[in-house]
């Protein structure tokens, strides 16, 4: 078949698709978008405070009301965290936990039940726990980071792979420790190394709470700097971004959030990927701005989405991370599926 | 002007800038030719601070490189790099906003918008403005890259291989908009350039690297002769007159 230059020059791709496309794109702007899965995160929100209330609806609303709070703060560590990620990393397949988050967190709740018993492990103090691992955590990525691209290298490919190398070392390692366990202080680990929103300990969610503002407060500034970085640092270099001072600061800030969320309930990154993903296709546009609420919000659906099917729907007969990864899972694939057929 | 002093720039122990003082970057069109290897990428790096020097001083207009504030020099000193690949759906408008990030950073004004329909304009990109750039062809695409650099509304342009990938109408097209930039809006444009008769049709000098020393530089014409360019690329170059203008052949 032969084509006239000049509708190859207009036409590149075939119409009929693309129009398609940018109507799904376009049918709302991003501030509607965002309104829309706000009004469904208060759905769900009000449908896990208010409905199926045993007894005094007054103390159901205390304890659940925790639960909820215990969310936004996750939601939020793990949506920002992750499309930050995303972007300084430049790729959307990685998340933070490849830096060995959740890695470190098994490896010293491990490393504790392992030395002194499951009984010591459950009677440590919570607080001294919570601040041991958010410190040991924060220490870790952070000296990971200046090491490998503070210094004359500079190469995040280079990091990562360490990253990667060092979580699988500390998983074996920690698995190791575990099969020399006897069986009930393996039970109380594993119990540890579900990611569980319910009862958190009311001055610890407070604690995090306050890191991840911490951290949100170093990327809001940076918002539109982060669009740039989305061109790829010789790009943003170009237009006067200082990479290395910017990176810096988004990758302190979102280790803090991390490590504090991850100490509060337990390893929680498994989400990040879906959620992040999700909120490019759902944001409508590229920005920040927009990316990251969407992605926040979209955490919160899934945590309650989840919660409400593992609590209502199933009795607690699993976890809070199978439920999530199931269906987001199943989404998932129906989206990548989709683009592909078009 | 864009100064180096006595620069190095070492990979390992291989400098591939090698102790090089130049001055460049006058009225019009500069091309940097030379052949792979030679170092041209890397003098782009240290002028565009995306590497730092091992020795030696990198200037803009007197601003050292190594020491202005990144923001500063984005106003005096654009560079568009070789390969651009951008990870999300970005369309046209919205990286040539990215242009104007140096002086509004990310909050647009009137004024930069007029900049932005500039740019689009100039690079005859109105009908593709709204088009996603993984739906645009290479040429286009290129442009758009251009439009991006010119909306920065710098001093000095700094483009690296901008011909890379595209076919003869798409080169052409590029190189033209190159020479109107140079002679309508005054941009001072320096281009790395693997087609030596591209470099002698636009440039109005051509400054020549092999093995990270500069080995010529001189108004395009004195360029254009078999010996210098036998010299540079180590493959024997005829050089014929067609229509008065210097035609490099080197197809063997």
């Amino acid at each position: 078949m032969l084509t006239d230059p000049t509708t190859t020059e207009s036409g590149a791709l075939p119409d009929a698709g693309l129009h398609r496309g940018r109507l799904a794109i376009s049918w709302a702007s991003p501030a509607f978008r965002l309104a829309l899965l706000g009004a469904v995160v208060l759905g769900l929100a009000a449908a896990y405070l208010f409905t199926d209330v045993p007894g005094s609806l007054g103390y159901a609303l205390r304890i659940r009301s925790l639960t909820v709070a215990a969310m936004i703060v996750v939601a939020t560590a793990v949506g920002v965290s992750t499309v930050v990620f995303h972007t300084i990393t430049q790729n959307r397949i990685l998340t933070p936990s490849i830096m060995g988050f959740d890695a470190f967190y098994v490896l010293i709740s491990t490393l504790i039940v392992f030395s002194s018993g499951s009984a010591a492990f459950l009677a440590f103090d919570q607080l001294t726990l919570w601040l041991v691992q958010v410190v040991v955590m924060v220490a870790f990525s952070v000296l990971l980071f200046t090491w490998l691209f503070g210094g004359k290298r500079r190469s995040i490919h280079l990091m990562l792979l360490v990253g990667i190398v060092l979580g699988t070392f500390f998983r074996s390692f920690a698995e190791w420790m575990q099969r020399m366990l006897d069986p009930l202080d393996f039970q109380v680990l594993t119990d540890a190394m579900f990611a569980s929103l319910t009862r958190p300990d009311e001055t610890l969610l407070a604690l995090t709470a306050g890191l991840v503002v911490l951290g949100c407060a170093a990327v809001v500034p940076l918002l539109r700097v982060l669009d740039v970085l989305t061109l790829g640092e010789p790009a943003a270099v170009g237009l006067g971004v200082d990479h290395k001072r910017v990176v810096m600061t988004l990758f302190v800030g979102v280790s803090v959030m991390i490590a504090a969320s991850t100490a509060l309930v337990g390893p929680i990154l498994f989400f990040g990927l879906i959620v992040a993903n999700l909120a490019y296709s759902w944001a409508g546009s590229f920005r920040h701005v927009w990316t990251l609420p969407t992605a926040v919000l979209l955490g919160m659906v899934c945590l309650l989405g989840g919660q409400l099917v593992l609590e209502r729907v199933l009795g607690y007969g699993g976890t809070l991370s199978t439920v999530i990864d199931f269906a987001g899972g199943l989404f998932f694939l129906y989206l990548v599926l989709r683009k592909g057929a078009r | 002007m864009i100064a180096l002093e006595n620069v190095t720039k070492r990979y390992g122990r291989q400098p591939v800038v090698d102790d090089v003082s130049i001055t460049f970057g006058g009225e019009g069109v500069t091309a940097l030719i030379g052949p792979n290897g030679a170092g041209k990428s890397t003098l782009f790096g240290l002028v565009g601070r995306l590497l730092s020097p091992d020795a030696g001083r990198v200037t803009v207009d007197g601003l050292d490189v190594a020491s202005t504030p990144s923001g500063e020099l984005a106003k005096v000193l654009a560079v568009l790099r070789q390969d651009n690949h951008v990870a999300a759906r970005l369309t046209v408008h919205d990286l040539v906003e990215f242009g104007r990030f140096p002086h509004s950073r990310g909050r647009l004004t009137t004024h930069d918008r007029e900049h932005i329909e500039q740019a689009i304009g100039y690079l005859e990109l109105d009908p593709y403005r709204d088009r996603f750039l993984d739906e645009l062809s290479g040429g286009q695409r290129q442009r758009a890259f251009v439009a991006m650099v010119l909306a920065q509304d710098t001093r000095y342009v700094l483009l690296d291989e901008p011909l890379n990938n595209l076919d003869l109408r798409h080169m052409t097209e590029i190189m033209r908009l190159v020479r109107r930039m140079a002679d309508e809006l005054g941009k001072r444009v320096v281009i790395v350039l693997h087609d030596i008769n591209f470099a002698a049709s636009y440039a109005d000098r051509i400054v020549a690297m092999r093995d990270g020393v500069v080995v010529a530089d001189a108004p395009a014409r004195e360029v254009m002769r078999p010996d210098v360019l036998a010299a540079v690329y180590d493959t024997p170059v005829d050089v014929r007159e067609i229509d008065g203008r210097p035609v490099a052949l080197y197809y063997g």
